[in-house]
């Protein structure tokens, strides 16, 4: 009551409570705010990640209406598949095309040794360090090989694991070459004590995913029993035309970029659909479905299964009318293949097509049951319930799969039945993201390793300024236009003193009007905005890959597009179009300067309505 | 009085949109709930510094009648715009920010060393904590 002393100490240590209190409630707001901000990003991110592969699902349903609607263009399909069957076989025979190219002596990048040893792995991580291009000849080798010994292995890989045998389980890597080296510096290069399992998704987006692809293929020849490849989502031909991998090879390979191109078609089909570990632990890139049946995954002609947007066929009533018709409305003959014309088409049955999509494209949520994944547009998403009955249906106890990126590196789900692994650090921009893989042993819980590529931190704020450099390779990217930025500058951005653009004053006078409904579109417009479809669509027809296609077949494409978007175009533009492009009057069309001489002419027409601001 | 009425509902529209953006950040299944243990963040993204004690009571007041683990959006957004229009778990300013800082750093020295820092962040003497309110 009376020590004067106690209440003074009380007094302070209260005050110092106080203080420490108020700094522990601010940190917590700092720290809370900084965690939005990177949600914030990532769903920004994820979205327009998600939103494009949406994209690509609507071709699919595009492609199914050409084949259920246009005889024509559906005898066009065939004719592609039986060019495509044919030059299975031209290559089987061909093999000795390899040798027809040769290596020149100018040629210093890395020299495969036939057959493969792990010297050559080390030869091949040598060279891409220095950022050689392997030449065309063994990438056309490994390739070559790769598909011969893929084609042996059974659906599902069954591997074990021992105290002495550990194994490595990376996701996605995405053309990262830096993390692809990451790993192994972590981790130690594959070999039979230290077998690896890549989970999909070697390729598109990164810018060495031929890189990534001949290590793993050449690691894969030297190790067949050690080094597991499953296929993703993005091992798939069609994919590659859009998110990048296709544009990679033919810029690296400007001779034979084709060549590679038409083997990794069938290369890709020859990947396993997922590895048992110990079985227990299933792992496969995407996910599962509440209809998932491995007995029929593990009989599967998989090699059947070519791309997610070749669709099988429902009906061919068409076709072969006196063959026996089933319940689904499809007719087989005795081996199973569709009949079609005589010729015999090399299709998967609806069912089994649609059970390899829903493991290479569906992902896991926390809520009950099974729904069609509207975010990417294939495959579902499966809540915790559908994990349970699937891994106890066939007495697993794990999932493991990757497909979507994750902060961490790697997320567990579904009460620890579930594990996402992703493999490609600062995936959507530096800081983004952490990568991780998994190490099993049989008898231990799974160990996670996470690493990040650079040592940028996470929480950087934004500037609103941006160097120059950066800002004109913004806007390429994103534009497209080929235009000279940098000159262009002065006009379109505010720079300060020390020479950084301030990117947002673009957007100052400018002032963003409600889209156009597209019945009122003109035809560049439409053009412009499918153009990513439509290039997808044109390569499609372009079977030999030579850039031209006929004018009957520009025709009849821009026909059945228009029918499908509901876009009104009139017959005699499109006749006029057609005309004008085929510039030399040979009769077909270089589509590719057609595409580009539609960017620029959009950007002119832009410039010249009234009311878009002056930008001087 | 016709003016501030409008000027009220203006204000509280633009809570509503802001509430709306920060959820939904969250709402990792677009189902319009997020994951309880979300909330602090949320509260605190929208400036709001509650403590533990008072982050649980409002917790406690958004949860459903039967815990299920997760916050629906039409219960936190009526609790959350009263919080925004009272100005309510207001952050510290600065300078008191500072001078607590100061009150720690008894010795003057500018600056508190790692160990310092994380002694009195993490020493809890219960009975102060409930004497002081906290």
């Amino acid at each position: 009551m009376g020590c004067s002393s106690s209440s003074t100490k009380t007094r302070k240590s209260e005050t110092s409570l106080k203080a420490a209190l108020i700094i522990q409630n601010w940190y917590r707001g700092y720290k809370a705010r900084l965690k939005a901000r990177q949600h914030y990003a990532l769903t920004i991110f994820q979205s327009i990640e998600y939103a494009d592969e949406q994209g690509q699902m609507q071709l699919s349903t595009f492609f199914s209406f050409m084949f259920e609607n246009y005889a024509h263009v559906h005898k066009e399909e065939l004719e592609l598949r039986k060019q495509s069957l044919e030059s299975e076989q031209d290559m089987r025979d061909r093999h000795d095309y390899v040798d027809l190219i040769d290596v020149p002596d100018s040629y210093n990048g890395p020299r495969l040794q036939f057959p493969l040893t792990c010297t050559d792995i080390d030869l091949l991580l040598e060279a891409f360090k220095e950022q050689q291009i392997l030449h065309a000849h063994y990438v056309l080798e490994v390739l070559f090989e790769t598909k011969k010994v893929l084609k042996q292995m059974p659906n599902f890989t069954h591997v074990q694991t021992s105290p002495s045998k550990e194994l490595t389980i990376c996701g996605d890597l995405h053309g990262k070459l830096d993390d692809l080296f990451m790993i192994f510096y972590k981790n130690g290069l594959p070999s039979e004590s230290n077998p690896y399992v890549f989970n999909g998704d070697f390729v598109d987006r990164g810018k060495n995913s031929i890189e990534i692809l001949m290590i793993l293929c050449v690691s894969f020849l030297v190790y067949p029993n050690d080094l597991h490849l499953n296929r993703g989502n993005h091992e798939d031909f069609m994919m590659n035309l859009r998110y990048g991998f296709t544009k990679e090879i033919l810029h690296k390979y400007k001779l034979h970029g084709k060549r590679i191109l038409q083997i990794l078609e069938e290369l890709y089909a020859w990947l396993p659909i997922g590895t048992i570990v110990d079985n227990e632990i299933l792992v496969i890139h995407g996910g599962i479905s509440e209809t998932t049946d491995l007995n029929l995954l593990h009989r599967v002609e998989r090699n059947k299964m070519k791309s997610v947007l070749i669709p099988p066929t429902e009906t061919n009533r068409d076709y072969d009318t006196d063959s026996k018709h089933n319940k689904v409305g499809v007719t087989f003959n005795a081996h199973g293949r569709i009949k079609t014309n005589g010729s015999p088409i090399e299709h998967l049955p609806k069912h089994e097509w649609e059970q390899i999509i829903d493991i290479l494209w569906s992902d896991p949520r926390g809520k009950n049951g099974c729904f069609p994944n509207t975010g990417r547009g294939g495959g579902c998403y499966f809540g915790p319930d559908v994990t349970s009955k699937i891994l106890n249906k066939y007495q697993l106890k794990m999932l493991i799969r990757s497909h979507e990126c994750k902060p961490e590196g790697y997320e567990i789900c579904h009460d620890g039945k579930v594990v996402t692994i992703f493999s490609a650090s600062n995936y959507y921009e530096e800081g983004s993201n952490r990568g991780a893989y998994i190490k099993l042993c049989s008898g231990t819980a799974p160990r996670f390793f996470q690493y990040q590529v650079t040592k940028a931190t996470c929480f950087q704020p934004l500037r609103q300024k941006l160097s120059l450099s950066q800002w004109a390779f913004c806007m390429e990217n994103i534009l497209g236009l080929n235009l000279p930025w940098r000159s262009l500058s002065s006009n379109l951005v505010n720079i300060d003193r020390n020479g950084n653009v301030e990117y947002m004053s673009s957007f100052q006078n400018i002032h963003i009007e409600k889209p156009v409904q597209e019945a009122h579109s003109t035809l560049v417009e439409t053009l412009y905005r499918y153009r990513s479809d439509l290039e997808i669509i044109f390569n499609a027809i372009d079977t030999d890959h030579s850039g031209l296609i006929s004018m009957e077949e520009f025709r009849a494409m821009w026909k059945l597009f228009s029918a499908h978007y509901n876009v009104l175009i009139d017959d005699s533009q499109v006749n006029k179009l057609a005309n004008i492009m085929d510039l030399n009057k040979d009769g077909s069309i270089d589509f590719n300067e057609f595409l580009k001489a539609f960017y620029v002419v959009h950007r002119y027409e832009d410039l010249m309505k009234p009311g878009v601001t002056n930008l001087g | 009085m016709a003016d501030e009425k409008d000027r009220e509902e203006i204000i509280v529209a633009e809570f509503h949109k802001k509430i709306k953006e920060a959820f939904e950040v969250f709402d990792h299944e677009s189902n319009n709930t997020v994951d309880v243990r979300e909330i602090g963040t949320i509260i605190r993204s929208l400036g709001c510094c509650p403590t533990e004690g008072e982050l649980h009571d409002l917790i406690a007041e958004v949860e459903e009648e039967e815990p299920t683990g997760y916050i629906r959006f039409e219960k936190f957004l009526p609790v959350m715009t009263e919080i925004l229009l009272e100005r309510r778990y207001r952050p510290i300013p600065e300078d008191v920010l500072l001078r607590a800082f100061e009150v720690l750093d008894s010795a003057k020295r500018g600056f508190l060393t790692k160990d310092e820092l994380i002694k009195y962040m993490t020493e809890e003497d219960g009975v102060s904590l409930c004497r002081l309110g906290w």
